[in-house]
Formats: structure tokens, sequence, C-alpha cells
């Protein structure tokens, strides 16, 4: 039998029987659909959550203060509340190999005032090199300059979420950064001049940067804190992505030495790695899709089933048509053949409306939800394989009951 | 003289084994010469089938011999014998046989398929065969559902010709037929055998038909009980030739 008899067989065997056939066919669109959909939701949520943690600044190592503790049996207080990281560790980590820009910073929340209006917020202490470390951008007027922090000057730079709620907290309006740079606002009391408007960002997951005022550090030190003593984080960019755990090992070493902690599994400071916090968060939300997959094969599983349900069916129905083809000559490939490639064109047809159903769906979820999707093209090509692959196994045991037919009897079969 | 291509020799087919051994032949010897039409007689249970079986491939004996156009057809695999069945067999059926929903045309050249042949030419085959078997043009397209019990018996006919076989067998081929058209079925064999010179084998159980054929061969329990030229051999007629009954 030629391929192209085989096609013809087999296209009005399934189309002899329409209804059936498009029910059969619906437990595969529906497997390879929800596959593809669900996978573009895993896949999407994992880019996002990657770019987020990227939007936090490249190659980024972060130093926070440990938990401070006192001997015996005293008590532990957060991490990060301890007192240990000074604005010398911060000088110390700069001059360390590979290392970009440093960043030291203090934040505390504190209760700003703009004439009638009041909100609570971040203020953080930092350096120019915050700009660059932690890839912010100044969307109106500028960011603080070095002379800013070596003379104190008490300027402010704000997040769009504080310019909004210190300058038209009605609802209905909405601040521009006209309204606000040059104006004086007040942190704790003290008077601050607004010199620029950060871009909005969003949430990241770890602090709204949004809402956040910056200040100069040595203006944060004096005025807000009344101490110069230590720092709540130091931000750190290396050089290049492979630097990272270099410049992490570095920095550790560095602050045991300075802190003088003998026993380098306790000490009063933590160093995170951009990149671990990535394979943290992707392996999660891997976990994710792969859990989403997995719900999504069982239907897949289940459509299977049913094509082998019908195709048995039809080897029974068609027991004397099978006679008569082995009583003309056909051969048990022949037949295995015919049977083999009706449930694959089933399947394969199946797959097909299924890719193009699952990618409109991860389309339509994302429209609605707002979670981003992306439909890979690997998956696809799983998933065309995948069907022809279903076609096959769960094909083949009716097919060879067909092959097996003893066609005298397969003749007399009433 | 013409060759012999049928030679059967005691052929024995048993069922079953041991004390449940069912025997259905018991030595059947005969020949069959080339362009000869000859009927297989038999009440049921008299083993004509299982012959028909074997005859045609389908089955092979436990012991004896069965040779086809000079080659021993009894020992072959399922395979082989699908090779046989495929080049030197066509088969008509009592039932027909046809596939549903199938056009007459593709009914008849089915048997090609098998053996690779490229559409054009099976179907220049295939029309050929149904001129032979007296099918009228005009239903060639129509689909083997759609067109009455005479006529499909003849596409099965036409079927039983595309492969230019040595030997076409006729499995009960009047039984779900009436008479009317059971003649004219009749008729397509024996002018199939007279002006075409081909080798017709007719299994039935009804005298009446069997006296359309050349020679009688009566089978009883498993033997041969008689096996003789037909003296009185009935000549079917034509479609045209029936009177029509107005009912």
């Amino acid at each position: 039998m030629t391929t192209r008899d085989l096609f013809e067989e087999t296209y009005s065997a399934v189309t002899v029987n329409k209804v059936r056939s498009g029910l059969t066919m619906l437990g595969i669109v529906i497997g390879i659909a929800s596959v593809i959909a669900l996978v573009a939701v895993g896949q999407g949520s994992q880019a996002s959550i990657a770019a987020s943690v990227d939007s936090l600044g490249a190659n980024l190592v972060m130093v926070t203060p440990g938990a401070q503790a006192t001997f015996g049996s005293g008590v532990r207080a957060a991490a990060g509340s301890a007192q240990t990281l000074t604005p010398d560790d911060a000088t110390a980590i700069a001059s360390l190999n590979n290392v970009e820009a440093v960043a030291p910073e203090i934040s505390g929340r504190y209760q700003v005032v703009y004439q009638a209006n009041n909100a609570n917020t971040s203020v953080m202490g930092t350096t120019p090199a915050y700009e660059q470390v932690r890839n912010l951008q100044v969307a109106d007027g500028d960011f603080f300059t070095d002379t800013d922090v070596t003379d104190s000057n008490l300027v402010a730079v704000i997040g769009p979420t504080v310019l909004q709620n210190l300058f038209a907290p009605s609802v209905n309006a909405s601040a521009t950064p006209d309204m606000a740079i040059g104006q004086q606002i007040r942190i704790s009391g003290n008077i601050f001049t607004v010199i620029g408007v950060t871009v909005a960002k969003g949430g990241t997951g770890f602090s709204n940067q949004d809402d956040m005022i910056y200040v100069p550090l040595t203006a944060d030190q004096h005025y807000l804190l009344g101490s110069s003593a230590y720092l709540t984080e130091v931000d750190v960019e290396a050089s290049t992505q492979q630097a990272m755990t270099q410049v992490q090992n570095d920095i550790t070493n560095l602050l045991l030495q300075r802190h003088n902690i003998a026993n380098s599994q306790s000490p009063d400071f933590t160093v995170l790695n951009q990149a671990s916090i990535v394979s943290t968060a992707s392996s999660v939300t891997g976990t994710f899709t792969t859990l989403l997959a997995a719900i999504a094969a069982i239907s897949l599983l289940v459509g299977g089933i049913g094509i082998m349900n019908m195709m048995l069916t039809t080897v029974t129905e068609r027991t004397r048509e099978i006679g008569l083809r082995k009583a003309i000559g056909a051969k048990k490939n022949d037949i295995t053949l015919q049977f083999l490639a009706e449930s694959v064109m089933l399947t394969f047809t199946g797959g097909l409306i299924g890719i193009v159903l699952g990618w409109l769906a991860a389309i339509a979820i994302s429209l609605v939800t707002g979670v981003t999707t992306s439909v890979s093209i690997p998956y696809i090509l799983l998933a065309f394989f995948v069907s022809a692959a279903i076609g096959i196994i769960f094909g083949y045991y009716p097919a060879r009951r067909a092959a097996g037919l003893n066609p005298i009897e397969a003749l007399r079969y009433e | 003289m013409k060759e012999d291509i049928i030679v059967c020799k005691n052929i024995k087919k048993a069922y079953g084994m041991g004390e449940t051994e069912v025997v259905v032949l018991k030595g059947i010897t005969f020949s069959i010469k080339e362009g000869e039409f000859v009927a297989i007689m038999g009440p049921s249970g008299s083993g004509k089938s299982t012959l028909m079986h074997i005859l045609g491939a389908l089955d092979t004996p436990t012991s004896g011999e069965y040779f086809l156009d000079g080659k021993d057809v009894s020992k072959l695999s399922d395979e082989e014998l699908a090779d046989i069945r495929r080049e030197k067999i066509g088969f008509v059926f009592q039932a027909f046989n046809l596939l549903p929903r199938t056009t007459v045309l593709r009914n008849v050249s089915l048997p090609l398929i098998y053996a690779n042949m490229p559409k054009f030419e099976r179907e220049e085959i295939a029309k050929k065969a149904l001129a032979d078997a007296a099918f009228p043009e005009a239903f060639w397209l129509y689909h083997s559902n759609q067109i009455s019990g005479g006529m499909m018996q003849r596409v099965a006919i036409a079927r039983s010709l595309v492969n230019n076989p040595t030997l076409i067998l006729a499995d009960e081929p009047t039984g779900n037929l009436d008479s009317k058209t059971g003649e004219i079925v009749l008729h397509t064999f024996q002018s199939l055998n007279m002006k075409q010179g081909k080798t017709v084998v007719l299994i039935t159980h009804e005298p009446y038909v069997a006296e359309h054929a050349d020679r009688i061969i009566h089978i009883m329990d498993g033997n041969i009980l008689t096996d003789e030229k037909n003296h009185r051999k009935r000549i079917a007629r034509n479609e045209k030739d029936i009177p029509h009954d107005n009912t």
C-alpha cells in the first residue's frame, strides 16, 4: 500500500463517523491545549520574576548586618538589626578586586509633610553610586551629587508614589513632577528641598521602590539618625556576572577579618548574591511549571485512553472489513499500519488544534488576568511529538488486534 | 489438453486435539483444469466450506498436498498465503463484503491497492473488470450501499477479476439474492468462463445452482461422494432475456 493510498483510506475511515472522531479528538485537543497554556503561564511567571529580580540592578551583591546576639542565652533580635556594618566597611569593600561600585545605605521610616499633606514612607540615605548599583532612573530633575553628600545638603529625590501622596493626595488628581521639584518637604521635622522624581518601577517583591525618598547619606546621618556609626545595607556592583561569586567570597573574608570573627560559621553579616536569588526564585517557579504540566499531562493520558477505546470499538465494528481485506491479500503489516494511521491522524489533528487553542488560551489568560505568559517553541514541538506518540502508543494495541484476526472468522463475524 | 491448475492430494483437515479432535476433511483428492467451471456441492456440515478455505489459501490442510498453479500452497505461512491470495485468487462471497460508503470503482480496485499499483492504472483495470462483470457504467461512482443486491454481487465479481486470478472462488454467491438476480449473477459467471476462459469454482448447497457448472463434485461427511461431468448443464439467462413480472 502506498503512502498516498494509506492516507486516503485513513481519511475516509476517520471522516465516516465525524461526531465520534471529533469527540475522541476533543480529549487530545483539551490535553494538548492545557499543557501549552499552563506551561505558558508557568514560564511566563518564571520570566517575569527573573526580570524583576534583574531590575534590582545588574550583578548585584547585597551585604546586610546579621542578627544582634549576645553570648549565652541573650535575646536574639531580627536579622539586619545589628549595628555592625560601618561606613568604613563600605570603603574597604570598594577597594576589592572586580568591584565596580559600592552604595552604602541607611534606611528608616519617617513621617513626611508637605503643607497640609503627610505620608509615612521609607527614607534612604545613600550616595550617588546607588543610582548605578540599583539601576535607578530619575524621570525629572536630578539625583544628588557627591558634593551634596560631602556637604550634607538637605536635598531629596522622591519616588512617584510619594509624589502622588504628598502633592495630590485626592484620588482623582494626578501629581506632576513640576509640582514637586523645588518645593520643600519636612522629613521628621527637617526641611529638605525636592530636586528629582524617579521613574516608576513597580514593586519587586522585596520592597516598593516607588514609595521611597532618597537623601544624601551624610544628611541622613546628621539630621535624621543623629549618628554616623552604622549602615543598614551595602550594595555592591560586581564588574561582571562571572566575578559575582569571587566578589561575594572576598567581601565575606574581608568583613570576617575586619569584624574579628574567627568562626566563619557565625558571621555578624549576610552577603547575598543576586544570581542566587534568581536561581532560588526560578527553581520555585520551575517546580510550579512542572506541577502544572503534570496536571495537564493527566488530561492528555485520559485523552489517549479515549483514542484506544474508540479504536477498539472501530476494530470490532469493522471485523468483516478486516476479514475481506485479508482475503484479498492484505498482510498483517498493511492492517496494522492502516489502524495506526487512523489513530495517529486523530491525535495529530487533535494536537494541532490543541496547540492553536492553547496558544489562544495563553493570550487570553494574560489579557484577562495580567499574568505574563510565554509560549515556547520547544514546548510546541514537544506537544506535537507527544500527540503523535500518543496515537502510536494507544493505537498500537487495537491495530495489532485487528491485524491478528483470523480472516475466516472475521469474514463470518456478524 | 489444458493443464491442471488445482491439484489436491489426499487433503485432510482436523480441528482440535486428542479426544476432542473433529476430522472435517477425510482425504480429498481431485484436480481442476484451466478454464473449467466446477461446482462443489454438499449439505451444511459436509466440509465444503473448509475445502473452500483451503482452496482459497485462507487456511492450510492438516495433511495432504495442495498445488495451485504448480506451487505447493499447503505448507505456507500466513504471510505467504496472503501473497498467494493477492496474486492468484479472486473471492466472491455470499454477503458481498463490499466496503460501505465507498464508491463502486474504489471497491473494485481495492485488491490492487495492496499490490502497490498506481491509482490511474488501478482504475483502468477496475473499469475493464466492471464492464466484464456487466455492471452498468452509470453507477460506477455510486457508493456501494446505494445499489441493489444483484448489482452489489456484480461489483464483488468485478473485484475478484482485477488481479487477473488463476482461480475465481465463489462461496454461495446467489445465497442472498432472489432467483432472478441470482440467475443474472450465474449468467455473469458463465460468460466469464465461456468467453474469457476463466476458471470458476462455485460452492453451493443448491442443486439448481450447481447445475450451471460443467462438472459437479459432491462432498458428504468429509469425503468426495461423486465427481462427474454435468450432462444437464443449465444456461442462465441474461438480464434482458428475463421477462419483467411487473411486481
